[in-house]
C-alpha cells in the first residue's frame, strides 16, 4: 500500500481498522469507511476498465452512483459473482474480490484494444451498417462479437442469498438525504407526518457533509458542523424511519415507488450468510419530496476519458472524505467556480495543485480570489486540446479560446499532470421526476433542465430543483415545505446563512480543438463509447429524432443510462441542428435509476414459491405411485404412471389398453367447477351455450359448447341439471378462471336482468372418473344402494349418492368412450375414495392414468380439446361439431358472427382425421402439412393438432386443422419433415367405435 | 400504479384489478338484424383516445364487481368510477 496517498485521517474512515482485499487477483489493503474506489486510489491504482467499444483504458471518475467507467466484477465465486458494480459504491469488507470487466486477457493489456487504433474504422451504427451483409452470415459474426464484448459474467449458480419485498406507507416520503433532504424530513416528522427518508449512501449529508469552507456557514458555524448536528437529531424523532444504502429505482404514477434496500452488501463474508441481502421497498407515499441533488458534469475535449481525469467534486471528495489524494500532480479544468473550490480543499490539505484551466475569461467571486491568493496558476479563456498518457494520464496541452468558443489559438502550453479534475457545471437529478410523468422546461442561463410540471404530490427542492445556492436553497425550502406540507413554520426559518455567489459563466458543450473532429475522441458517453464525432455523425446522415440518435449512437444507453453524458449529447445536437435545447426535448428516464439484481425484483418468489401449484387431494397417492407431473394451468396433473421402468410411451400404450379392456381411473379433480343457482338459470346457459338447456331434465347432463362473441370456440365441458334453480358447470382445467370471469362480465353488464348467481367450487371437490367396461361392476362395489341399471342412470345423468355416509354427487359421463363414471365428493374425503376405488377396483385391475392417456383415449374417439385442436380460430362448423349449435335459438354468445362472411368460408381451416400411410409413424404434433411436393413457396394447408399411437386401433393416429379439410376425406397429403416426408390419408376424426356401442356396455 | 376507488370496496391497488376495455359498448339486442359491417363495428371497433376516455374495470382481486371509470389516458389520473348500469357523466 502506497501510503502517502492518505492525506490525513478522515474522520469517515476508521484507520484502525484495516482490511484486505483483492482486484485483479492483488491483495490491497484499505480502510473501514472506504469505497473499493477510494481503496484503490488510495493503492495508486488508477486503471480499473475498459470502456465496450474501442476497450480504452479507463479509471475511477466520480465518487458516486452516477459512475460510468469504474464498473466491476465483484466475487469470483461462481454463485455470488456479481456484474456491471460501480466501483464507487462498494463499500469494502475483509475478503472482498473484484475484477475488471471487459478486457481479455487483462485489464493492462487488453487485445480488444486493436478496436481504439481501427476506430476511424467503427463509426456509429458500425454494426448495424457491416453485418447486415450476407444475411446468413450473422451467426458467424456474432460468435465473434460477443466474445470480445460483453459486460461482465453472470453467475452459472443458484443465488444463495434471500431477497425480500416490503410494503411502507407513509405520509411524506423524501428521496435523498443532503442538506434539503435532511430538513424536509424532519420538519415533515415533527409535525406528525410519518415520514421515510431515503438515501443512497451509507452515509446522511450529502454534498454539504464535508463542506468546510469559510465562505459557507449556517448559524456561524461551518455547513458540515452544522448538518451533523441536524443529523444527530434525526435519531430522537419518533415517526421518522430513515434508511440508508437504499436506492429509488423507480418512481410511478400515484405516488407508488419502488427502492433497493442494500442490508449485507458491505458486510464481511461471515455476517452475510442467513440474512436478507438485499429488500425491494414497494412504496405508497401521500406526498413526496425529491431532494436528489445533482450531479457534476464533465467537459467534451479531445481524449477526455483517461485515467486520472476525475470529476472535480470526485477530487475534493477523495480528498476531505476519504482521505486520499488522486494524484501528485493536480490540475483543473472548469467552466464554473465548483472546481476552485475542489483546488482550494486539496491547497488546504497540502496538495500541491499545479494550475486551474478555466474557459471563462474572469470570476470575482470570492472563492476563486482566495484560490489566486494562493498562488495558484489559473489559465482564463483557455481550454484543453489533447491529452496524453496510455494507462494513467502523464500531460495535457492547453491553447488560448477564441472570444466566440468556436476555435483555439496561439501556442500549446503543455502542462504535466497525474490527475485533471474536470467540472463542467451541475445536472439536476431529475431522473425520479421524469420517471413520475413530471414535464421539464429547459434554463437557458444555467443550461440545465428543471422540474416544471408536476404530475402528483410532490415537490423537487434543492440542487435536484436546479438551486445550487446554499442561502437560496434554505429559503425556498423554508417556504416550499410550508405550502407543501400545509405548516406554519420550520425550525430554520430564522437561521443566518452565508454563502457565495457565482458571478461568471460559461458553456461550451463541445470544447474546440486545433486538430479537425475527425482525429479527437472527445467522449460523451464514457461507457458505451459515443463520442461527439459520433453525434454529429448521425445528424449528418439524417438522424433529427433525438430519441433516434441515442439509439443510432448508443449515447446514454448503457448501465449508468449517461447519467454524466445526456446533457452534452443534447447541446451538441442542438448546436450542430442550430436548434434551441429547450425545443429538442429529452430522452426517456427509464427505471431503475441504478441498475437492479434479478434477486431484488423477485424476492421470495423463487423455487417453489416462483410460480404457485395447485394439487388435488389424490395428490399424495400420485406421489406414492411414482406419477410423473404435468403443469395444466396452474395444477399439477398426473401425467402417466410408469411401473418397473417404463419409458412414457409404455405406460401410456399399457394405461390405455386397460381403460378400455377392464377399467381405469383418473383424477378429475382440476375440471372447473362453476356451481350456477337462480330463477334464470335455464336462460342464461341458453345464452351462454351454442345448443339449447331450457329442456334439459332435472338429473340429467348435456355437454355444452361456448363461443367468444367472434364465433370462435371458448370452452367447453359437461353441465349438470341439479335441481331446477340449480345447475353445476364444469369446463377446462386451464380456462375455468376465465370462464367464471367471463360468464360475470356478462350477467353484470349485459344482462344485469337475469336473476342468477355463480360460485366457484373447483377447490370443493374432489373428482374420481372410473372408466372401462368393468367400471360398472366396481362402483357397485362402492356405492352398493345406487341403482346403477340403465333405465335408472343411464347416460348423461345424475344421481346423489351416499359413500360411508359422505354424500357424494355421480355422474355418469365420458370422455374416453368407455362406459363411465365422475365421483365428486367433498375435497377432503377425495384421497380416501380414490383409495377405495382403486381397492375395489384390484380384481378388475383398475388401472390409474394420466392426462397422456386421457388424451390419447378421446382423441380415438375424435373429441376435441379446446387449446390444443382449437387455438381462437376455430369455429364450432370449423370442428365439424355443427349438430352442437342450436338454430331455433334467436340469440347466444357469438351467434351472429357464425353468420359473417369470413366465418362462413369454405375454405377455412377445418378438423379432420389423419391416418399415416404407415401405421407405425407417428406424427409430430405441430407439423405441417402439404399437398403439393414440388411447389414454390410450398401452400401449408393446415398443421397437427393431437397425435398417438393408439394401442386399441394398432394403429397411428392424428388429429389435424385443414385448409378446406371437410371437404377432402380420403385425400392423400403430405407432411414434409426434416428427414422424409410422411403420406397421410384424411379420415374420420372419430377413429373408435364411431356408434357409441362401449358408452351403454 | 393507480390506486383505484373501487365503488364497493374503496381504496385499493391496482394489482387487485382487472381493465377491461371500452365503456357504455352495449351489446346490441337484436343482433341477427345488423350487417356484417354493424356488427363488425361492435365486435371489434374500440377508441384509442390520448386523453379522458370510458373504460371497464373489474375488481377481480376483491369484489369481482365491474363498474366504469373516467380515466386520463394521458397522464392516468382517475377521474370518477361510478357502478354499472349509471349512467355516464356528461363532462
Amino acid at each position: 500500500m502506497s501510503a502517502n496517498l492518505r492525506v490525513k485521517s478522515s474522520e469517515f474512515i476508521d484507520e484502525t481498522h484495516r482490511i484486505s482485499f483483492k482486484f485483479n487477483g492483488k491483495t490491497y489493503y484499505g480502510f473501514k469507511g472506504d469505497t473499493l474506489a477510494s481503496a484503490l486510489l488510495a493503492n495508486d491504482v488508477h486503471l480499473v476498465g475498459r470502456s465496450f467499444k474501442y476497450h480504452r483504458p479507463r479509471g475511477i471518475m466520480t465518487a458516486g452512483s452516477e459512475e460510468p467507467n469504474a464498473i466491476v466484477q465483484v466475487n469470483d465465486n461462481t454463485n455470488r459473482t456479481e456484474p456491471n458494480v460501480r466501483a464507487t459504491e462498494v463499500e469494502i469488507y475483509e475478503g472482498l474480490e473484484a475484477s475488471s470487466q471487459n478486457c481479455w486477457p487483462n485489464v493492462n493489456f487488453d487485445i480488444g484494444g486493436i478496436n481504439n487504433i481501427i476506430s476511424p474504422f467503427l463509426p456509429a451504427g458500425f454494426y448495424y451498417k457491416t453485418f447486415m451483409w450476407p444475411t446468413n452470415f450473422w451467426e458467424k459474426y456474432e460468435f465473434f462479437i460477443r466474445h470480445s464484448a460483453g459486460l461482465g459474467k453472470s453467475p452459472t449458480e443458484k443465488d444463495p442469498d434471500i431477497y425480500d419485498h416490503r410494503n411502507i406507507h407513509c405520509d411524506v416520503l423524501v428521496v435523498g438525504a443532503g442538506i434539503s433532504g435532511i430538513l424536509a424530513a424532519k420538519n415533515a416528522a415533527k409535525n406528525n407526518l410519518k415520514t421515510l427518508l431515503i438515501e443512497e449512501k451509507n452515509e446522511l449529508g450529502g454534498a454539504t457533509i464535508n463542506q468546510n469552507r469559510e465562505f459557507n456557514k449556517i448559524d456561524n458555524q461551518s455547513s458540515s458542523d452544522w448538518i451533523k448536528k441536524e443529523i444527530n437529531e434525526l435519531k430522537n424523532i419518533s415517526n421518522l424511519e430513515v434508511k440508508t444504502r437504499t436506492s429509488v429505482a423507480a418512481y410511478h404514477g400515484y405516488n407508488y415507488l419502488l427502492a433497493r434496500e442494500n442490508l449485507t452488501d458491505h458486510l464481511e463474508k461471515k455476517d452475510k450468510n442467513n440474512k436478507v441481502r438485499q429488500r425491494l421497498l414497494k412504496i405508497r407515499a401521500k406526498r413526496v419530496i425529491l431532494a436528489t441533488g445533482a450531479l457534476e458534469r464533465p467537459l467534451v475535449f479531445n481524449n477526455n476519458d483517461r485515467p486520472g481525469i476525475i470529476l472535480s467534486t470526485a477530487v475534493k471528495k477523495y480528498a476531505d472524505f476519504f482521505g486520499v489524494k488522486c494524484g501528485e500532480k493536480n490540475v483543473f479544468f472548469t467552466n464554473n467556480d465548483s472546481a476552485y473550490e475542489s483546488a482550494l480543499c486539496l491547497h488546504n490539505k497540502g496538495i500541491k495543485v499545479d494550475a486551474i484551466v478555466d474557459i471563462r475569461d474572469n470570476s470575482n467571486s470570492k472563492i476563486v480570489k482566495a484560490v489566486e491568493q494562493t498562488g495558484i496558476k489559473i489559465y482564463w479563456s483557455h481550454t484543453i486540446v489533447d491529452t496524453n498518457g496510455y494507462r494513467r494520464l502523464s500531460n495535457i496541452s492547453i491553447m488560448r479560446l477564441s472570444n466566440d468558443g468556436m476555435t483555439v489559438t496561439g501556442k500549446r502550453i503543455n502542462i504535466s499532470c497525474d490527475c485533471l479534475g474536470v467540472a463542467g457545471g451541475w445536472t439536476p437529478a431529475v431522473h425520479l421526476f421524469t420517471q413520475s410523468g413530471g414535464k421539464l422546461k429547459f434554463d437557458e442561463d444555467n443550461n440545465v433542465f428543471l422540474p416544471n410540471k408536476y404530475p402528483s404530490d410532490q415537490i423537487s427542492v434543492g440542487s435536484c430543483n436546479g438551486n445550487f445556492n446554499l442561502k437560496e436553497i434554505i429559503n425556498e425550502l423554508s417556504i416550499k415545505l410550508k405550502e407543501f406540507l400545509k405548516i406554519d413554520q420550520t425550525d430554520f426559518d430564522n437561521i443566518a446563512i452565508e454563502s457565495e455567489e457565482e458571478t461568471s459563466k460559461r458553456n461550451i458543450w463541445l470544447l474546440p480543438t486545433d486538430k479537425a473532429i475527425g482525429k479527437t475522441k472527445p467522449f460523451v458517453d464514457y461507457q458505451n463509447d459515443a463520442t461527439a464525432k459520433d453525434i454529429k455523425l448521425a445528424l449528418r446522415e439524417g438522424f433529427r429524432s433525438i430519441e433516434h440518435v441515442k439509439r443510432y449512437t448508443t449515447t446514454g444507453m448503457g448501465t449508468d443510462q449517461g447519467k454524466l453524458g445526456n446533457m452534452h449529447a443534447l447541446g451538441i445536437i442542438a448546436d450542430t441542428a442550430g436548434v434551441k435545447m429547450g425545443e429538442l426535448g429529452t430522452t426517456t428516464f427509464r427505471p431503475p435509476y441504478t441498475p437492479l439484481t434479478f434477486g431484488t425484483i423477485v424476492g421470495r418468489n423463487v423455487g417453489e414459491y416462483f410460480d404457485i401449484f395447485r394439487r388435488t387431494a389424490m395428490n399424495d397417492w400420485h406421489i406414492e405411485n411414482k406419477a410423473e407431473f404435468e403443469n395444466v394451468g396452474q395444477w399439477k396433473r398426473g401425467w402417466y404412471y410408469p411401473s418397473n421402468g417404463e419409458t412414457m410411451h409404455q405406460a401410456v400404450q399399457r394405461e390405455s389398453k386397460a381403460a378400455r379392456e377392464s377399467a381405469g381411473i383418473l383424477d378429475a379433480s382440476t375440471l372447473g367447477k362453476i356451481d350456477i343457482q337462480g330463477s334464470d338459470a335455464s336462460e342464461f346457459l341458453n345464452r351462454v351455450y351454442t345448443n339449447a338447456w331450457s329442456k334439459l331434465a332435472i338429473g340429467k347432463c348435456r355437454y355444452g359448447l361456448m363461443l367468444n362473441e367472434d364465433g370462435m370456440v371458448y370452452d367447453d365441458g359437461v353441465t349438470t341439471r341439479l335441481g331446477e334453480n340449480h345447475y353445476l358447470m364444469t369446463t377446462t382445467t386451464g380456462g375455468a378462471a376465465n370462464v367464471l370471469g367471463k360468464l360475470e362480465d356478462y350477467l353484470q353488464t349485459e344482462w344485469p336482468e337475469l336473476d342468477v348467481y355463480l360460485t366457484s367450487v373447483t377447490d370443493h371437490y374432489a373428482t374420481a372418473s372410473v372408466c372401462g367396461p368393468n367400471s360398472k361392476k366396481i362402483l357397485k362395489k362402492i356405492i352398493p344402494d345406487l341403482d346403477l341399471s340403465d333405465e335408472n342412470f343411464p347416460h348423461m345423468s345424475f344421481k346423489e349418492a351416499k359413500i360411508n355416509n359422505i354424500k357424494c354427487r355421480v355422474m355418469r359421463i365420458s370422455f374416453t368412450g368407455e362406459h363411465s363414471y365422475e365421483i365428486n365428493i367433498q375435497a377432503s374425503f377425495g384421497k380416501a375414495l380414490w383409495e377405495k376405488c382403486i381397492e375395489a377396483g384390484k380384481e378388475f385391475n383398475i388401472t390409474p392414468y394420466g392426462t397422456e392417456t386421457m388424451h390419447l383415449l378421446r382423441a380415438e374417439k375424435g373429441f376435441i380439446i379446446v387449446g390444443q385442436d382449437t387455438d381462437g380460430t376455430m369455429t364450432p362448423i370449423d370442428l365439424q361439431m355443427g349438430w352442437i349449435v342450436s338454430k331455433k335459438k334467436y340469440d347466444f354468445i357469438g351467434k351472429r358472427s357464425l353468420y359473417r362472411s369470413d366465418t362462413m368460408r369454405e375454405d377455412r381451416k377445418q378438423l379432420v382425421g389423419l391416418l399415416t400411410d404407415d401405421p407405425n409413424i407417428i406424427l409430430e404434433e405441430g407439423a405441417q402439412i402439404v399437398s403439393e411436393l414440388n411447389q414454390n413457396p410450398t401452400q401449408m394447408l393446415g398443421h397437427v393438432t393431437s397425435s398417438y399411437f393408439s394401442p386399441n386401433l394398432n394403429k397411428s393416429i392424428a388429429l389435424a386443422v385443414v385448409r378446406g379439410g371437410k371437404d377432402m376425406m380420403g385425400k392423400k397429403l403430405f407432411i414434409p419433415m426434416e428427414d422424409k416426408t410422411i403420406s397421410v390419408t384424411v379420415a374420420n376424426p372419430v377413429f373408435f367405435d364411431e356408434e357409441n356401442k362401449r358408452l351403454n356396455a | 400504479m393507480f390506486i383505484i376507488n373501487c365503488p364497493y370496496c374503496g381504496e385499493r391497488d391496482q394489482q387487485e384489478f382487472k381493465a377491461g376495455g371500452e365503456a357504455h359498448i352495449e351489446r346490441p339486442k337484436q343482433p341477427t338484424e345488423l350487417s356484417d359491417d354493424e356488427w363488425a363495428e361492435y365486435l371489434f371497433m374500440r377508441k384509442n383516445i390520448k386523453g379522458v376516455q370510458f373504460e371497464r374495470w373489474n375488481h377481480a382481486h376483491g369484489c369481482r364487481k365491474w363498474f366504469n371509470m373516467v380515466r386520463d389516458t394521458s397522464n392516468d389520473e382517475i377521474k370518477l368510477v361510478y357502478k354499472m348500469g349509471e349512467k355516464p357523466p356528461l363532462e
